[in-house]
């Protein structure tokens, strides 16, 4: 919400008045990146978890289209072991807005013995085939997806539009050079377009506009008390899901999370931060990334998220 | 330099720049400096590098780990690819294009450069200004980037020579400004030894400009607007057809250049149809103005036929429309084009077919020197050429416009990026054009 007034020169008396802040200059960015997904493409969709980036995703895909109603449906890959805080917040969200929601479901390849459930008892890498057969079935040719390059070496490689052939499959060595704002969406049919309008956001940025445009999050992002266990060095939610195992103890601590994801491998970070202001300044003084702080999956090698990746994982 | 604090937050502005340099030069070392020293690496990815280095029986961490993402190119030890890096300080934030050195990657330095505002291009003081440096300049030159910083590396090997440094500088900064570079800061540092990268040197007394970093933080972001040609290239037409908004039909943009008011009368182009702003929203907030890099809607006051790949333009600063291109290029594909190849081309919001009608030289970057007539370009090639659309486009010459001034090749079998296209002259550097009239009416 820029205004006139909001952008009179900075204290450093550097900046022209035209100069937007990092925020605005982001949100026009991801806004034009929606723009030309509903300009180009005859059936995209928006990968929405409930977790913070797909629903900064949403946000922005409201105000770009405003005052007319979001050109996409949604797609969540539910991979079983969600946290009932986020299944909650999702359906409430897609009501509001009057959206279509598509479920695929890690859970049904499962019990269809289509996916077997690992022995570590992670979902996330099983949550690829739903997710690439749903895109097959229902004919998507844009998929978008909260992904930040920041968040992961392989990430910063990831181009704004990103070519995945008919097996979903990213190689890394065969991008399109993306040259100036002229992103090229041209596909063969079958092949489909993962598309990042949060790739130049760092996880502070989502935070500082997540508070700027006072945008609802599930509770479980801010401090709370909960019944976890630790494994692996971090703290997991017990429950239905498998945890704890014999000679995991449960115990009752103030945490919160910094991303959300599979229960099995999302860790809790112990924190008192319960508002966003709090959060903020958590996160702006944290030594560890999100993801080293929080996600078993991203450890299992060096090029564990890489590797995913060129499977089809968002 | 302080930790980041909430109240220092919202004043950031941001700053997309390039790194350039030889694989020898330091680039990953500077970048890494610059990373570390901003206190943008995390423990624990500052923990991964030292894990790996220490497998591989490196003595130090190798900051270079940090940049190099991908397995081919850890197990390479080279960068094969453009990356971004993010960073910030209390002042300003950072999105950085991390662009290899080699020469065959010209291709991934001009996409680096193509959405930067500054390039930093690292010599190594022993060396001077080598090939390498004035391929960097030429690119940074052709691509227009409005900031190009020399950062002469590696002074500890020259005892922080005062002449060592202003001997490279004035050659190098002579050699730009031929060009047409418009503005070069030439800094003396260390990346090794971290002298002027983020803190002042304290073996440098004579040298009295910024460091590498205030530099970024302070060098300015935004051009002047009053002499800038304004641009809305339509991406897509906004029709809720709802109760609430029966009527709405909006123009939705991100405006490339300039700035537009309510009131002003404007042209759709190529139609040339006329009329005059009505509104303009701000993603969903009424506005009087709106200007460069804001994405917009725009209501006209006239019931005229506008799609998306048109172009509103004020009617007194309409571009011409023409089906004859020619433009300076950089071949991105690993396929020649060729002349007679036929092919799609993106300018803006519109993509026409297009035929390649011939392809007058091809530069040599090393020298500046015009090869004719090359038949074909390669990866990694610049050169002149001249293009026919199928349809009219209003395109602006690069000079004046990055945004209406350049275009990409697709080849229309795949989709594949072939070739970057700058309008217009290559290396001119004319007056920016100024109309009186743009200066009146302004109430900020």
């Amino acid at each position: 919400m820029t205004t006139v007034a909001e952008a009179t020169p900075g204290e450093e008396g550097t900046h022209s008045p035209y100069a937007l802040s990092h925020l605005d200059a982001l949100e026009s960015e991801a806004v034009h990146i929606f723009r030309e997904v509903a300009g180009e493409f005859e059936n995209p969709v928006i990968l929405f978890s409930g977790g913070k980036d797909s629903i900064v995703m949403l946000h922005l895909a409201l105000k770009a289209f405003a005052p007319a109603a979001v050109p996409f449906s949604l797609l969540h890959v539910d991979t079983g072991h969600n946290f009932p805080e986020v299944l909650e917040y999702r359906d409430r969200v897609v009501a509001a807005h009057g959206l279509r929601l598509h479920v695929a479901s890690v859970q049904d390849y499962i019990d269809r013995g289509v996916l077997k459930e690992r022995p570590d008892g992670t979902r996330n890498p099983l949550q690829t085939l739903p997710l690439t057969e749903k895109i097959q079935s229902e004919g998507f040719d844009a998929v978008f997806g909260g992904g930040r390059r920041d968040e992961e070496k392989a990430r910063a490689k990831e181009r704004v539009f990103s070519l995945r052939d008919e097996f979903s499959q990213w190689d890394p060595r065969r991008q399109r050079p993306e040259l100036w704002n002229l992103y090229n969406g041209r596909h063969a049919p079958g092949e489909h377009v993962r598309v990042f309008p949060l790739s130049n956001w760092t996880e502070l940025d989502v935070w500082q506009y997540i508070a700027r445009e006072g945008i609802e999050l599930p509770r479980i992002y801010f401090a709370h008390e909960r019944e976890v266990f630790r494994r692996g060095g971090m703290w997991l939610t017990a429950g239905e899901w498998g945890g704890p195992k014999d000679g995991e103890d449960v115990e009752k601590r103030l945490v919160r999370y910094r991303t959300v994801g599979d229960m099995s491998c999302t860790g809790a970070v112990d924190s008192d931060a319960t508002t966003l202001d709090a959060v903020i300044a958590e996160i702006a003084a944290s030594r560890l990334t999100e993801r080293g702080a929080t996600r078993a999956d991203d450890k299992l090698s060096e090029a564990a998220m890489e590797d995913r990746k060129r499977e089809g994982y968002f | 330099m302080s930790t980041i604090t909430t109240e220092e937050l919202p004043a950031t502005t941001l700053l997309r720049f390039a790194t350039a340099g030889s694989v020898d030069d330091g680039k990953s070392t500077l970048v890494g400096r610059l990373l570390h020293d901003s206190k943008s690496v995390l423990a624990d990815q500052l923990e991964a590098v030292e894990r790996v280095s220490a497998s591989r029986g490196q003595e130090g961490p190798d900051l270079a780990l940090l940049t190099d993402g991908l397995r081919a190119e850890r197990e390479q030890g080279i960068t094969i690819d453009v990356a971004y890096r993010y960073f910030a300080t209390p002042r300003r934030r950072f999105i950085l294009a991390d662009t290899p050195g080699h020469v065959q990657y010209t291709r991934n330095m001009v996409t680096g450069a193509s959405t930067a505002e500054l390039t930093v291009i690292l010599v190594d003081a022993r060396n001077g200004v080598v090939e390498q440096t004035r391929r960097h300049a030429a690119i940074a030159a052709l691509l227009r980037v409005p900031h190009v910083v020399l950062a002469v590396n590696k002074m500890d090997l020259v005892d922080y020579r005062e002449s060592a440094f202003a001997a490279i500088a004035e050659e190098f900064t002579a050699y730009a400004i031929e060009l047409g570079v418009p503005e070069v800061t030439a800094i003396p540092i260390s990346a090794l030894a971290g002298d002027n990268v983020v803190e002042p040197s304290a073996h440098m007394d004579w040298y009295g400009g910024p460091t590498v970093l205030e530099h970024l933080e302070t060098v300015p972001v935004s051009h002047d607007l009053a002499q800038c040609h304004a641009r809305l290239p339509v991406q897509y037409v906004i029709r809720p057809q709802t109760a609430e908004h029966p009527d709405y039909r909006g123009y939705a943009g991100q405006i490339a250049a300039g700035s537009f008011r309510v009131g002003e009368a404007v042209t759709v182009l190529p139609s040339g149809r006329t009329s005059t702003i009505a509104g303009i929203d701000l993603l969903g907030e009424p506005v009087d103005v709106a200007w460069t890099t804001q994405s917009v809607t725009v209501l006209l006051a006239d019931d005229i036929d506008v799609s998306r790949g048109d172009l509103i333009v004020p009617a007194k600063d309409a571009p011409p429309t023409t089906q004859d291109v020619e433009a300076t290029v950089c071949h991105v594909a690993d396929e020649p084009l060729t002349v007679g190849h036929r092919v799609l081309l993106k300018h803006g919001t519109r993509t026409v077919k297009a035929i390649v009608k011939d392809i007058p030289s091809r530069l040599t970057l090393d020298d500046l020197s015009l090869h004719p007539h090359p038949g074909r370009l390669v990866a990694n090639d610049i050169g002149r050429v001249k293009i026919r659309t199928a349809e009219p486009l209003p395109v602006d010459s690069y000079a004046d416009s990055r945004r209406t001034g350049s275009f990409i090749l697709i080849d229309p079998a795949d989709g594949t990026t072939l070739t970057a296209g700058m309008v217009g002259e290559s290396f001119a550097s004319p007056e920016p054009v100024q109309d009186p009239a743009d200066e009146d009416g302004w109430d900020f």
